[in-house]
């Protein structure tokens, strides 16, 4: 396979991991104190009223509706997809959400369960979530989950190879992954809490971007930390480098650990003075949650009434 | 180069916050202010009174008097008399508790003092929020802790008070460069006359009200609003034994030539044009943040701003370009706005000067690059604004600015970044940013500048002295040395 000629213009004639270090290395640093500084800058933003629910109304299409539990069974990913299709059966206003995100099994039942509704199906592929097997299993999984009808696949990198430097063996593998990934759209976990450096994230995301990611994302959720403000900044800040310097536009989808609307409206801020406009919408930008949906509904019930509503009056699927 | 062309599915959300004013009403402001002289508000003598407006709506305030020489003779003879029978003899750790009080009611009363500093001054609430207050409390708490400290402070001498302190200081920080300014004083065991800048003496008036209220005895602390007649007379008073300026050179320099030959020790802390050094190796994210923080913080009203940009010339317009970039999302307009991030320029007087320095950028052939803003219609208020193709010999480049404007210069080698950076007659402060540890060590030797921050700006710390080389002045505020401007004393 070959790559989009606008992904190569930013990497070296030949792609080895020597000449993918070098590229790595031409990537800015990243000061943690000051990229903290300024999250927690913007997390001072004074958000009311209106503007309030405009943010709560695009979080809501945003969240990929997510359970990924060894417990999961074709039931419950079945009342999952109802939820995310009408998150709130007292308001038909509410929007539905952007996606399910659910393991390889659970996709035929996402598909039969969404089907007819504007939500996407999203699959965890590459053996999630630790993803240490050989890519050929990898990519046949990718393969398989798309042939089951995932509109979307979610992969996790190797950080092993990326700590350890090598770096083809991480891009050739995002790159075999998006081949197997057809017309689905692919989401790159670089398991940030595993990079553990900002300047990882960064180098990660750029590496990530150039092999062909549609988004990056910060995690799987089953390793602490998750999503950050920070680490959220830092790859907001990495796409903006690479439409600079390709004209491609790619998405991003801080996931874990995100459950009020007031933590999902500090993400909203950041993206929207980083990247602005263009991004605001799901096509471009996503959350990876399971318990934020129902804590928007409340604080969109509360806009509306003034009141806060008893957890019992939203649905819990 | 092929490009892929978005098409959303999904409509875009334009996002605008709404407006989230903070309420005026936290502070109470009298029609009309006396002076505070001897522990009471009195009415001046002179019987003058001048406005003070709010300078984002240009509507009045309040009236506050305008002292006069004869009511600056009253204010030193109480604050005489306080130093002589009550003050000086106190031990330190009494002292210690007059200070501790006020600092606890300062951070009490503190979102009322930050609404009444936007109010009166113009800088965005949550600046006089989260950064003024906080370091208002902060230094009066540093300082209170050195009470009963002073022998430590220098060991092997025998440290005592300098006597009468007269103190004048600025319109951009009222409160803060109070409270640089009297804490160390009253802590050393000084007593003083502070004479707040004209266009910003409100929030000295309520601190004025907080020493009453925690029984400081009277006379020690006195607050002579006025004019520049009314901060000469302070300065000239042959019974003050101790000056401490801060505010422009050209003043500065009146006063060093008033006092040369007096028995007064002088302190000045004066103008800048600081350096802000962006090497190739910098983060460069980061080093954006601290470049619009050092300019446009307190709309550049700042006297150790970062007004002259230094960049590399091989990431010149890369960064030019991420700087414009950041420049177009700053939220500029009503102070009171929780969500304002540049407010209203101090006075009527302080924007035309802004305006003619800008205006002289362009005559001598400057690039200049503002953000497509809309500024409110009434109010003092100025676009953020950068030039580019600025040379050294520009005035833009040499004479301080203090507003919303950065000049941006570039360079080949850290011995060229250095020689343009020292290549001013002030020496207040410098900025330096870099991957390199090393090289910021490197440039922090050769940088003559007061404080040097590296990959860092505009941070201040009680415990941190402050102060300038060169033509920006004398002297170090806060920290251990902070002291040293209030004292004298004996070999043991």
């Amino acid at each position: 396979m070959t790559l989009a000629p606008a992904r190569t213009s930013i990497l070296p004639d030949r792609i080895t991991t020597p000449t993918l270090r070098s590229f790595l290395r031409s990537v800015p640093s990243v000061d943690e104190v000051g990229a903290n500084e300024r999250v927690a800058a913007l997390s001072t933003r004074s958000i009311k009223r209106e503007s309030k629910r405009a943010a709560l109304d695009l979080i809501t299409q945003m969240i990929d509706l997510t359970t990924l539990e060894g417990k999961d069974t074709p039931g419950k990913v079945a009342q999952m997809s109802a939820k995310a299709i009408r998150p709130d059966p007292l308001d038909p206003s509410v929007p539905s959400v952007a996606a399910v995100c659910v393991y390889p099994n659970m996709v035929k039942y996402a598909v039969a369960a969404t089907e007819g509704s504007s939500v996407k199906v999203a699959s965890v592929a590459t053996y999630f979530p630790s993803g240490l097997v050989e890519t050929d299993l990898k990519v046949e999984e990718v393969s398989r989950v798309v042939r089951l009808g995932a509109d979307e696949v979610d992969m996790v990198i190797d950080r092993g190879a990326f700590l350890g430097g090598e770096y083809f063996k991480v891009f050739d593998e995002i790159r075999r992954v998006k081949d197997a990934c057809g017309d689905a759209h692919l989401k790159v976990i670089l398991e940030t809490g595993e990079l553990v450096t900002l300047d990882n994230v960064r180098q990660a995301s750029l590496l990530a971007m150039a092999a062909g990611a549609d988004f990056i994302k910060t995690s799987t959720g089953k390793v602490q930390p998750a999503a950050t403000l920070p680490v959220t900044l830092v790859m907001l800040e990495a796409i903006r480098d690479f439409m600079d310097a390709t004209g491609v536009m790619v998405g991003m989808k801080p996931a874990g650990g995100i459950r009020t609307a007031k933590d999902a409206i500090r993400y909203l801020v950041v993206l929207n003075e980083t990247l602005g406009e263009a991004w605001m919408t799901p096509d471009w930008f996503r959350f990876g949650a399971s318990t934020l949906l129902n804590d928007v509904l409340m604080q969109i019930r509360w806009l509306q009434t003034g009141r806060y509503s008893s957890p019992d009056y939203f649905t819990k699927d | 180069m092929a490009i892929e062309i978005a098409t959303p599915a999904t409509p875009t959300l334009k996002w605008e916050y709404a407006s989230s004013r903070e309420s005026a009403d936290i502070a109470t402001i009298e029609d009309r202010y006396g002076l505070f002289i001897d522990g009471k508000f009195v009415s001046p003598k002179s019987n003058k009174y001048f406005p003070t407006i709010n300078p984002a709506t240009e509507e009045p305030l309040a009236e506050v008097a305008e002292a006069g020489e004869a009511d600056v003779d009253d204010a030193v003879a109480a604050a005489r008399r306080a130093y002589t029978d009550v003050w000086e003899p106190m031990e330190g750790a009494e002292r210690a508790k007059y200070v501790f009080r006020i600092a606890r009611m300062i951070q009490e009363r503190s979102r009322e003092l930050a609404v009444l500093e936007t109010l009166d001054g113009g800088k965005p609430i949550k600046e006089a929020r989260d950064v003024d207050l906080p370091l208002v409390a902060g230094h009066f708490f540093y300082y209170a802790g050195w009470a009963d400290k002073l022998e430590y402070a220098f060991p092997g001498v025998r440290p005592r008070p300098l006597g009468v302190a007269g103190q004048v200081i600025p319109w951009n920080f009222p409160l803060l460069m109070l409270a640089w300014k009297v804490a160390p004083a009253l802590a050393a065991g000084n007593t003083v006359v502070l004479k707040p800048a004209e266009t910003t003496p409100l929030t000295a008036l309520i601190v004025a009200q907080i020493a009453a209220e925690a029984g400081l005895p009277p006379g020690v602390l006195n607050v002579v609003t006025g004019a520049g007649g009314t901060g000469a007379a302070v300065v000239g008073h042959p019974d003050v034994d101790k000056v401490a300026f801060t505010g422009s050179t050209a003043v500065g320099k009146l006063i060093a030539t008033q006092l040369a030959g007096s028995h007064k020790k002088l302190t000045l802390e004066l103008g800048g044009k600081a350096a802000h050094v962006i090497f190739e190796d910098a983060p460069l994210d980061q080093a954006i943040e601290g470049v619009i923080n050092g300019i446009f913080f307190n709309q550049g009203h700042v006297c150790c701003a970062g007004s002259r940009l230094l960049v590399q010339e091989n990431i010149h317009d890369r960064f030019v370009d991420k700087l414009k970039r950041r420049l177009s999302t700053l939220r500029v307009g009503d102070p009171m706005d929780k969500n304002t991030d540049v407010g209203a320029i101090n006075s009527r007087a302080q924007l035309d000067k802004i305006t003619e320095l800008v205006d002289s950028g362009l005559d001598e052939g400057a690039e200049m690059f503002q953000p497509d803003c809309v500024l409110p219609e009434r109010g003092f208020f100025f676009k953020p604004t950068l030039f580019t193709n600025v040379a050294q010999s520009h005035r833009i480049a040499q004479e301080e600015i203090f507003g919303p404007v950065l000049s941006i210069l570039s360079f080949r080698t850290p011995e060229e970044a250095v020689e343009k950076a020292n290549n001013t007659p002030y020496g207040l402060s410098a900025g330096v940013w870099t991957s390199k540890g090393s090289r910021i060590l490197w440039m922090a030797d050769r940088l003559k500048a007061g404080v040097v921050w590296a990959n860092t700006y505009n941070k201040f710390d009680p415990t941190s002295p402050f102060g300038g080389y060169k033509e920006s002045g004398f002297g170090r505020e806060g920290g251990r040395h902070g002291l040293l401007a209030y004292m004298e004393w004996d070999e043991t």
